[in-house]
Protein backbone atom coordinates (compact mmCIF):
# COMPACT_ATOMS: atom_id res chain seq x y z
CA UNK A 1 0.00 0.00 0.00
CA UNK A 2 2.64 2.57 1.22
CA UNK A 3 4.58 2.07 -2.27
CA UNK A 4 1.55 1.83 -4.39
CA UNK A 5 1.09 5.72 -2.66
CA UNK A 6 4.02 6.65 -3.43
CA UNK A 7 3.21 7.32 -7.07
CA UNK A 8 4.85 10.70 -7.06
CA UNK A 9 8.71 10.92 -6.08
CA UNK A 10 9.91 10.90 -2.41
CA UNK A 11 10.45 14.37 -1.26
CA UNK A 12 13.89 15.12 1.24
CA UNK A 13 12.24 17.71 2.92
CA UNK A 14 8.66 19.07 3.06
CA UNK A 15 5.08 18.54 3.96
CA UNK A 16 2.63 15.69 2.80
CA UNK A 17 -0.55 16.63 3.59
CA UNK A 18 -2.70 13.38 3.35
CA UNK A 19 -6.24 12.36 3.15
CA UNK A 20 -7.30 15.59 1.20
CA UNK A 21 -11.41 14.44 -0.35
CA UNK A 22 -11.02 13.79 -4.00
CA UNK A 23 -11.30 17.23 -5.82
CA UNK A 24 -9.84 19.59 -3.17
CA UNK A 25 -5.94 19.27 -3.67
CA UNK A 26 -6.03 22.67 -5.44
CA UNK A 27 -8.05 24.36 -2.69
CA UNK A 28 -5.29 23.31 -0.53
CA UNK A 29 -2.61 24.65 -2.21
CA UNK A 30 -5.15 27.83 -2.89
CA UNK A 31 -5.47 27.90 1.21
CA UNK A 32 -1.49 27.77 1.46
CA UNK A 33 -1.08 30.30 -1.05
CA UNK A 34 1.15 28.48 -3.51
CA UNK A 35 0.97 28.97 -6.80
CA UNK A 36 3.21 29.55 -9.95
CA UNK A 37 4.91 32.36 -8.39
CA UNK A 38 6.08 30.38 -5.05
CA UNK A 39 9.38 29.02 -5.62
CA UNK A 40 8.76 25.07 -4.00
CA UNK A 41 8.18 22.25 -5.75
CA UNK A 42 4.75 20.65 -5.72
CA UNK A 43 3.40 17.40 -6.52
CA UNK A 44 0.11 16.29 -6.38
CA UNK A 45 -1.67 12.55 -6.79
CA UNK A 46 -5.28 12.80 -7.47
CA UNK A 47 -8.06 10.29 -7.08
CA UNK A 48 -5.88 8.22 -4.71
CA UNK A 49 -7.49 4.93 -3.97
CA UNK A 50 -7.84 4.99 0.03
CA UNK A 51 -9.60 2.47 2.68
CA UNK A 52 -10.76 5.41 4.50
CA UNK A 53 -12.15 7.34 2.18
CA UNK A 54 -12.73 5.78 -1.07
CA UNK A 55 -10.63 8.21 -3.29
CA UNK A 56 -8.41 10.93 -1.85
CA UNK A 57 -6.14 13.69 -3.05
CA UNK A 58 -2.42 13.91 -1.52
CA UNK A 59 -0.18 17.50 -1.79
CA UNK A 60 3.44 17.22 -1.12
CA UNK A 61 5.56 20.41 -1.15
CA UNK A 62 9.09 20.16 -1.41
CA UNK A 63 12.02 22.42 0.76
CA UNK A 64 8.94 23.94 2.68
CA UNK A 65 7.87 23.50 6.57
CA UNK A 66 4.72 25.09 6.91
CA UNK A 67 3.91 26.71 10.06
CA UNK A 68 1.16 24.97 12.06
CA UNK A 69 -1.02 27.41 11.94
CA UNK A 70 -1.16 27.53 8.54
CA UNK A 71 -1.72 24.37 7.83
CA UNK A 72 -4.93 24.17 10.33
CA UNK A 73 -6.54 26.46 7.70
CA UNK A 74 -6.88 23.52 5.56
CA UNK A 75 -9.24 21.66 7.95
CA UNK A 76 -11.92 24.38 6.74
CA UNK A 77 -12.33 22.12 3.49
CA UNK A 78 -10.59 18.95 4.27
CA UNK A 79 -11.29 18.23 8.12
CA UNK A 80 -9.60 14.83 7.84
CA UNK A 81 -6.43 15.52 6.31
CA UNK A 82 -2.89 14.32 7.99
CA UNK A 83 0.06 16.52 7.96
CA UNK A 84 3.45 14.88 7.24
CA UNK A 85 6.86 16.38 7.88
CA UNK A 86 9.59 14.91 6.03
CA UNK A 87 13.38 15.08 6.83
CA UNK A 88 15.87 13.04 5.12
CA UNK A 89 13.12 11.31 3.30
CA UNK A 90 11.68 10.11 6.30
CA UNK A 91 8.47 10.98 8.29
CA UNK A 92 9.70 13.16 11.60
CA UNK A 93 6.15 14.48 12.62
CA UNK A 94 2.78 13.19 11.96
CA UNK A 95 -0.63 15.14 12.60
CA UNK A 96 -3.78 16.00 11.56
CA UNK A 97 -5.42 19.03 11.28
CA UNK A 98 -7.61 20.59 13.60
CA UNK A 99 -10.18 23.29 12.57
CA UNK A 100 -8.68 26.66 13.50
CA UNK A 101 -11.66 29.18 16.07
CA UNK A 102 -10.41 32.36 13.79
CA UNK A 103 -9.30 32.80 10.60
CA UNK A 104 -8.26 36.42 8.69
CA UNK A 105 -7.90 37.02 5.35
CA UNK A 106 -8.50 33.90 3.84
CA UNK A 107 -12.33 34.18 3.42
CA UNK A 108 -14.64 36.49 1.50
CA UNK A 109 -18.30 37.37 3.36
CA UNK A 110 -20.75 36.26 0.95
CA UNK A 111 -22.70 39.72 2.03
CA UNK A 112 -22.60 42.67 0.01
CA UNK A 113 -23.37 45.24 2.48
CA UNK A 114 -20.36 44.03 4.96
CA UNK A 115 -17.93 46.62 5.49
CA UNK A 116 -15.36 44.02 4.84
CA UNK A 117 -16.25 44.08 1.25
CA UNK A 118 -15.42 47.41 0.63
CA UNK A 119 -12.35 49.31 0.04
CA UNK A 120 -11.30 50.21 3.78
CA UNK A 121 -8.50 48.99 4.70
CA UNK A 122 -9.50 45.49 6.33
CA UNK A 123 -8.61 42.08 6.74
CA UNK A 124 -11.87 39.28 6.55
CA UNK A 125 -12.01 38.02 10.29
CA UNK A 126 -14.11 34.43 10.58
CA UNK A 127 -15.39 32.33 13.80
CA UNK A 128 -15.15 29.31 12.46
CA UNK A 129 -17.02 26.06 14.51
CA UNK A 130 -18.14 22.61 13.18
CA UNK A 131 -21.95 22.31 13.24
CA UNK A 132 -23.75 18.74 13.06
CA UNK A 133 -20.10 17.49 10.87
CA UNK A 134 -20.36 20.56 8.70
CA UNK A 135 -17.61 23.47 8.87
CA UNK A 136 -19.45 27.13 9.06
CA UNK A 137 -17.50 30.59 9.62
CA UNK A 138 -19.44 33.63 10.82
CA UNK A 139 -18.42 37.09 9.82
CA UNK A 140 -16.83 38.87 13.00
CA UNK A 141 -18.22 42.02 11.29
CA UNK A 142 -21.97 41.24 9.84
CA UNK A 143 -22.47 38.20 11.45
CA UNK A 144 -23.15 36.46 7.82
CA UNK A 145 -22.47 32.84 8.18
CA UNK A 146 -20.93 30.69 5.09
CA UNK A 147 -21.89 27.19 5.12
CA UNK A 148 -20.12 26.34 1.69
CA UNK A 149 -16.99 27.59 2.80
CA UNK A 150 -15.20 26.34 -0.93
CA UNK A 151 -17.18 28.62 -2.26
CA UNK A 152 -15.62 31.68 -0.50
CA UNK A 153 -12.05 31.12 -0.29
CA UNK A 154 -10.09 34.29 -1.10
CA UNK B 1 -12.19 50.81 27.02
CA UNK B 2 -15.74 50.46 26.32
CA UNK B 3 -17.98 50.23 22.56
CA UNK B 4 -21.30 49.65 22.39
CA UNK B 5 -21.45 47.81 19.11
CA UNK B 6 -24.01 44.87 19.36
CA UNK B 7 -26.26 43.65 22.00
CA UNK B 8 -24.83 40.34 22.11
CA UNK B 9 -21.68 41.50 23.09
CA UNK B 10 -23.25 42.46 26.84
CA UNK B 11 -23.94 40.16 29.28
CA UNK B 12 -27.56 40.22 30.65
CA UNK B 13 -25.56 41.37 34.07
CA UNK B 14 -24.35 44.36 31.75
CA UNK B 15 -27.85 44.96 30.51
CA UNK B 16 -29.37 45.03 34.20
CA UNK B 17 -26.90 47.63 35.24
CA UNK B 18 -27.47 49.72 32.67
CA UNK B 19 -31.50 49.58 32.53
CA UNK B 20 -30.96 50.26 36.58
CA UNK B 21 -28.68 53.20 35.98
CA UNK B 22 -30.91 54.42 33.32
CA UNK B 23 -33.52 54.20 36.15
CA UNK B 24 -31.56 56.74 38.06
CA UNK B 25 -31.32 59.01 35.23
CA UNK B 26 -34.96 59.16 34.76
CA UNK B 27 -35.54 62.72 36.37
CA UNK B 28 -32.50 64.33 35.05
CA UNK B 29 -34.24 63.28 31.67
CA UNK B 30 -37.13 64.91 32.51
CA UNK B 31 -35.58 68.29 33.96
CA UNK B 32 -36.16 67.34 37.46
CA UNK B 33 -32.81 67.40 38.87
CA UNK B 34 -29.52 68.24 37.44
CA UNK B 35 -26.30 66.15 36.56
CA UNK B 36 -23.39 67.29 34.73
CA UNK B 37 -21.29 64.11 35.19
CA UNK B 38 -20.23 64.89 31.20
CA UNK B 39 -19.64 68.23 31.89
CA UNK B 40 -16.66 69.36 29.47
CA UNK B 41 -16.95 65.85 27.28
CA UNK B 42 -17.80 66.11 23.34
CA UNK B 43 -19.73 63.62 21.93
CA UNK B 44 -19.93 63.10 17.70
CA UNK B 45 -22.95 61.79 16.14
CA UNK B 46 -21.57 60.63 12.50
CA UNK B 47 -24.51 59.80 10.62
CA UNK B 48 -23.66 58.61 7.42
CA UNK B 49 -27.30 57.50 7.25
CA UNK B 50 -30.22 60.33 8.38
CA UNK B 51 -32.02 59.38 11.25
CA UNK B 52 -33.45 62.39 13.35
CA UNK B 53 -34.71 60.78 16.79
CA UNK B 54 -31.80 58.29 17.21
CA UNK B 55 -29.62 61.43 16.70
CA UNK B 56 -32.11 64.07 19.01
CA UNK B 57 -32.10 61.45 21.75
CA UNK B 58 -28.43 61.03 21.98
CA UNK B 59 -28.03 64.68 21.86
CA UNK B 60 -30.75 65.77 24.52
CA UNK B 61 -29.24 62.75 26.86
CA UNK B 62 -25.26 64.04 26.60
CA UNK B 63 -26.84 67.65 26.76
CA UNK B 64 -28.30 66.78 30.28
CA UNK B 65 -25.29 65.03 31.35
CA UNK B 66 -23.64 68.78 31.19
CA UNK B 67 -21.75 67.44 27.91
CA UNK B 68 -21.85 69.04 24.01
CA UNK B 69 -22.20 67.21 21.21
CA UNK B 70 -20.89 67.94 17.32
CA UNK B 71 -23.64 66.89 14.76
CA UNK B 72 -21.66 65.31 11.86
CA UNK B 73 -24.77 65.15 9.43
CA UNK B 74 -25.14 62.59 6.43
CA UNK B 75 -24.62 64.91 3.84
CA UNK B 76 -21.59 65.97 5.51
CA UNK B 77 -20.03 62.64 6.60
CA UNK B 78 -20.56 61.56 2.99
CA UNK B 79 -18.70 64.01 1.89
CA UNK B 80 -15.59 63.86 4.16
CA UNK B 81 -16.39 59.80 3.03
CA UNK B 82 -15.76 60.44 -0.67
CA UNK B 83 -12.03 61.25 -0.61
CA UNK B 84 -11.57 59.16 2.82
CA UNK B 85 -12.03 55.78 4.05
CA UNK B 86 -14.14 55.23 7.29
CA UNK B 87 -10.98 54.20 9.24
CA UNK B 88 -9.55 57.57 8.50
CA UNK B 89 -12.63 59.66 9.25
CA UNK B 90 -12.94 57.54 12.77
CA UNK B 91 -9.16 58.26 13.06
CA UNK B 92 -9.34 61.78 12.37
CA UNK B 93 -12.55 62.49 14.56
CA UNK B 94 -12.10 60.19 17.55
CA UNK B 95 -9.09 62.91 18.29
CA UNK B 96 -11.75 65.89 18.45
CA UNK B 97 -14.34 63.89 21.21
CA UNK B 98 -14.65 61.54 23.90
CA UNK B 99 -17.01 59.34 22.17
CA UNK B 100 -18.84 58.76 18.83
CA UNK B 101 -22.22 57.85 17.92
CA UNK B 102 -22.57 56.24 14.48
CA UNK B 103 -24.84 55.30 11.87
CA UNK B 104 -23.79 53.45 8.50
CA UNK B 105 -25.60 51.96 5.81
CA UNK B 106 -22.50 48.96 6.09
CA UNK B 107 -23.08 46.37 8.04
CA UNK B 108 -20.49 45.89 10.14
CA UNK B 109 -19.62 49.78 10.06
CA UNK B 110 -19.76 50.04 13.84
CA UNK B 111 -17.10 46.98 14.82
CA UNK B 112 -15.08 48.59 12.41
CA UNK B 113 -15.31 52.03 13.56
CA UNK B 114 -14.39 50.72 17.02
CA UNK B 115 -11.39 49.04 16.12
CA UNK B 116 -9.76 51.92 14.31
CA UNK B 117 -11.23 55.15 17.16
CA UNK B 118 -9.26 55.64 20.38
CA UNK B 119 -12.45 56.82 22.04
CA UNK B 120 -15.55 54.54 22.60
CA UNK B 121 -17.88 53.84 19.70
CA UNK B 122 -21.93 53.49 20.39
CA UNK B 123 -23.40 51.85 17.41
CA UNK B 124 -26.48 53.56 16.46
CA UNK B 125 -27.70 51.44 13.42
CA UNK B 126 -25.33 49.87 11.20
CA UNK B 127 -27.36 48.93 7.72
CA UNK B 128 -29.24 45.61 8.07
CA UNK B 129 -27.48 45.01 11.33
CA UNK B 130 -27.56 45.92 15.32
CA UNK B 131 -29.09 48.42 16.99
CA UNK B 132 -28.15 47.65 20.38
CA UNK B 133 -29.37 51.32 22.02
CA UNK B 134 -33.20 50.61 20.51
CA UNK B 135 -32.81 47.62 22.30
CA UNK B 136 -31.82 48.83 25.79
CA UNK B 137 -34.46 50.97 25.28
CA UNK B 138 -36.84 48.92 24.50
CA UNK B 139 -35.89 46.38 27.32
CA UNK B 140 -35.98 49.26 29.47
CA UNK B 141 -39.79 50.20 28.44
CA UNK B 142 -40.72 46.29 28.82
CA UNK B 143 -39.37 46.71 32.45
CA UNK B 144 -40.85 49.40 33.41
CA UNK B 145 -44.48 49.28 31.87
CA UNK B 146 -44.72 45.78 32.86
CA UNK B 147 -42.90 45.71 36.24
CA UNK B 148 -40.90 42.89 35.14
CA UNK B 149 -38.60 41.39 32.44
CA UNK B 150 -38.56 38.12 32.85
CA UNK B 151 -41.06 35.22 31.48
CA UNK B 152 -43.04 37.47 29.76
CA UNK B 153 -45.34 36.61 26.90
CA UNK B 154 -44.22 38.64 24.13
CA UNK B 155 -45.99 39.10 20.40
CA UNK B 156 -43.40 40.97 17.70
CA UNK B 157 -45.52 41.66 14.47
CA UNK B 158 -44.66 43.00 11.37
CA UNK B 159 -41.66 42.88 9.28
CA UNK B 160 -39.97 40.11 11.35
CA UNK B 161 -36.78 39.74 8.33
CA UNK B 162 -35.60 42.68 7.61
CA UNK B 163 -36.29 45.24 11.05
CA UNK B 164 -32.96 45.26 12.98
CA UNK B 165 -34.71 46.62 15.91
CA UNK B 166 -36.65 42.99 16.25
CA UNK B 167 -33.45 40.88 15.64
CA UNK B 168 -31.59 42.73 17.92
CA UNK B 169 -34.49 42.50 20.69
CA UNK B 170 -35.29 38.77 19.63
CA UNK B 171 -31.58 38.33 21.04
CA UNK B 172 -31.67 39.91 24.23
CA UNK B 173 -35.33 38.60 24.92
CA UNK B 174 -33.85 35.21 24.99
CA UNK B 175 -32.00 35.99 28.15
CA UNK B 176 -35.08 37.26 29.65
CA UNK B 177 -36.71 33.91 29.75
CA UNK B 178 -39.90 35.14 27.10
CA UNK B 179 -42.57 33.35 25.09
CA UNK B 180 -42.25 34.88 22.03
CA UNK B 181 -44.65 34.94 19.29
CA UNK B 182 -43.70 35.90 15.32
CA UNK B 183 -46.38 37.02 13.61
CA UNK B 184 -45.62 38.29 9.85
CA UNK B 185 -47.26 37.88 6.60
CA UNK B 186 -44.82 34.75 5.23
CA UNK B 187 -42.37 36.73 2.84
CA UNK B 188 -41.41 38.89 6.07
CA UNK B 189 -40.74 36.28 8.42
CA UNK B 190 -37.77 35.84 10.39
CA UNK B 191 -34.80 34.11 8.36
CA UNK B 192 -34.48 30.41 9.24
CA UNK B 193 -30.95 30.95 9.70
CA UNK B 194 -31.64 33.41 12.02
CA UNK B 195 -33.74 31.20 13.96
CA UNK B 196 -31.44 28.37 13.88
CA UNK B 197 -28.74 30.04 16.42
CA UNK B 198 -31.38 31.35 18.90
CA UNK B 199 -32.38 28.85 21.20
CA UNK B 200 -35.35 30.32 23.12
CA UNK B 201 -39.09 29.78 23.29
CA UNK B 202 -40.21 30.86 19.77
CA UNK B 203 -43.56 30.12 18.33
CA UNK B 204 -45.02 31.52 14.98
CA UNK B 205 -48.54 32.75 15.30
CA UNK B 206 -51.59 34.30 14.17
CA UNK B 207 -52.53 37.65 16.17
CA UNK B 208 -56.02 36.85 17.05
CA UNK B 209 -54.87 33.14 18.91
CA UNK B 210 -52.66 35.01 21.05
CA UNK B 211 -54.15 38.52 21.94
CA UNK B 212 -55.53 38.14 25.16
CA UNK B 213 -52.44 36.31 26.43
CA UNK B 214 -49.19 38.45 25.50
CA UNK B 215 -48.13 41.02 27.95
CA UNK B 216 -46.24 42.95 25.22
CA UNK B 217 -47.10 43.71 21.48
CA UNK B 218 -44.13 45.02 19.13
CA UNK B 219 -45.51 46.08 16.45
CA UNK B 220 -43.08 47.44 13.46
CA UNK B 221 -43.40 48.93 10.30
CA UNK B 222 -44.42 46.49 6.56
CA UNK B 223 -42.46 48.68 3.65
CA UNK B 224 -44.37 49.05 0.79
CA UNK B 225 -40.74 48.22 -1.06
CA UNK B 226 -40.69 44.97 0.02
CA UNK B 227 -43.62 44.05 -2.16
CA UNK B 228 -43.67 43.38 -5.84
CA UNK B 229 -47.16 45.30 -6.28
CA UNK B 230 -48.93 47.75 -4.36
CA UNK B 231 -52.47 45.90 -4.24
CA UNK B 232 -50.73 42.84 -2.53
CA UNK B 233 -48.22 45.29 -0.21
CA UNK B 234 -52.12 46.86 0.92
CA UNK B 235 -53.82 44.04 1.54
CA UNK B 236 -50.90 42.47 4.16
CA UNK B 237 -50.53 45.60 5.84
CA UNK B 238 -54.50 45.97 6.05
CA UNK B 239 -54.04 42.72 7.75
CA UNK B 240 -51.40 43.98 10.53
CA UNK B 241 -53.24 47.09 11.34
CA UNK B 242 -53.27 47.31 15.23
CA UNK B 243 -57.25 48.99 15.83
CA UNK B 244 -59.03 49.98 18.85
CA UNK B 245 -61.10 47.06 17.76
CA UNK B 246 -57.75 44.52 18.36
CA UNK B 247 -56.87 46.32 21.48
CA UNK B 248 -60.15 45.83 22.87
CA UNK B 249 -59.00 42.35 23.31
CA UNK B 250 -55.60 42.86 24.73
CA UNK B 251 -55.43 42.45 28.80
CA UNK B 252 -55.51 45.53 30.42
CA UNK B 253 -52.18 45.70 31.72
CA UNK B 254 -50.45 44.72 28.44
CA UNK B 255 -48.50 47.32 26.85
CA UNK B 256 -47.96 48.38 22.62
CA UNK B 257 -44.92 49.24 21.67
CA UNK B 258 -42.80 50.70 18.99
CA UNK B 259 -39.77 52.16 17.47
CA UNK B 260 -41.31 54.60 15.67
CA UNK B 261 -41.99 56.58 13.27
CA UNK B 262 -44.78 54.81 12.54
CA UNK B 263 -46.95 54.93 9.36
CA UNK B 264 -50.46 53.46 9.81
CA UNK B 265 -49.65 50.12 11.24
CA UNK B 266 -51.05 51.38 14.05
CA UNK B 267 -54.79 53.53 14.50
CA UNK B 268 -53.86 56.75 16.30
CA UNK B 269 -56.90 56.47 18.00
CA UNK B 270 -55.02 53.26 19.69
CA UNK B 271 -53.05 56.34 20.77
CA UNK B 272 -55.71 57.11 23.57
CA UNK B 273 -55.89 53.63 25.24
CA UNK B 274 -54.17 52.48 27.98
CA UNK B 275 -52.21 50.07 26.66
CA UNK B 276 -50.11 52.37 23.78
CA UNK B 277 -46.68 52.85 25.70
CA UNK B 278 -44.43 53.73 22.07
CA UNK B 279 -44.32 57.21 22.95
CA UNK B 280 -43.62 56.43 26.80
CA UNK B 281 -41.07 54.58 25.11
CA UNK B 282 -39.57 57.10 22.84
CA UNK B 283 -39.21 59.14 25.74
CA UNK B 284 -37.26 56.57 27.34
CA UNK B 285 -34.56 56.31 24.99
CA UNK B 286 -33.11 59.83 26.57
CA UNK B 287 -32.17 58.08 30.12
CA UNK B 288 -31.09 54.98 28.41
CA UNK B 289 -28.75 56.52 26.57
CA UNK B 290 -27.40 58.55 29.24
CA UNK B 291 -27.05 55.36 31.19
CA UNK B 292 -24.92 54.32 28.09
CA UNK B 293 -22.83 57.52 27.66
CA UNK B 294 -22.12 57.80 31.00
CA UNK B 295 -20.67 54.23 31.38
CA UNK B 296 -18.82 54.16 27.71
CA UNK B 297 -17.12 57.76 28.97
CA UNK B 298 -17.17 57.49 32.49
N1 LIG C 1 9.88 10.79 1.79
C1 LIG C 1 8.65 10.95 1.36
N2 LIG C 1 8.39 11.71 0.27
C2 LIG C 1 7.13 11.89 -0.15
N3 LIG C 1 6.04 11.36 0.40
C3 LIG C 1 6.20 10.61 1.50
C4 LIG C 1 7.50 10.36 2.03
N4 LIG C 1 7.34 9.54 3.11
C5 LIG C 1 6.01 9.32 3.23
N5 LIG C 1 5.33 9.95 2.27
C6 LIG C 1 3.85 9.99 2.09
O1 LIG C 1 3.28 10.44 3.32
C7 LIG C 1 2.02 9.78 3.56
C8 LIG C 1 2.04 9.09 4.90
O2 LIG C 1 2.99 8.02 4.90
P1 LIG C 1 2.95 6.82 5.91
O3 LIG C 1 4.07 5.94 5.57
O4 LIG C 1 2.84 7.35 7.27
O5 LIG C 1 1.61 6.10 5.43
P2 LIG C 1 0.41 5.55 6.32
O6 LIG C 1 0.92 4.53 7.28
O7 LIG C 1 -0.67 5.15 5.36
O8 LIG C 1 -0.04 6.83 7.14
P3 LIG C 1 -1.50 7.28 7.58
O9 LIG C 1 -1.91 6.48 8.73
O10 LIG C 1 -1.33 8.75 7.90
O11 LIG C 1 -2.41 7.08 6.36
C9 LIG C 1 1.83 8.84 2.39
O12 LIG C 1 0.96 9.47 1.45
C10 LIG C 1 3.22 8.66 1.81
O13 LIG C 1 3.15 8.42 0.42
MG1 LIG D 1 -2.47 5.85 4.60
ZN1 LIG E 1 -19.56 40.16 6.76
Amino acid sequence: MKERELVVSKIREGTVIDHIPAGKAFLVLKILRIDEKTKETVSMALNVPSKKMGKKDIVKVEGLFIKEDELNKIALIAPNATINMIKDYEIEKKFKVKLPEIVQGILRCPNKMCISNTKEPITSIFYIKAENGDVIAKCHYCGKKIKKIAEFLI
Amino acid sequence: MKHLISIEDLTKQEILKILDKAEEFEDVALGIRKCRILEGKILANLFFEPSTRTRISFETAMKRLGGEVVNISAQEASSIAKGETLADTIKVVSNYCDAIVIRHFLEGAARFAAENSAVPVINAGDGAGQHPTQTLLDLYTIRKECRKLEKLSIALVGDLKYSRTIHSLIKALTLFNSKIYLISPEILSLPEDFLEELNGNFQKARLEEVIEEIDVLYVTRIQKERFLDEEEYRKVAGSYRITPQVVEKLKSDAIILHPLPRVDEIDIKVDKMRQARYFKQAFYGVPVRMAILSEVMQ
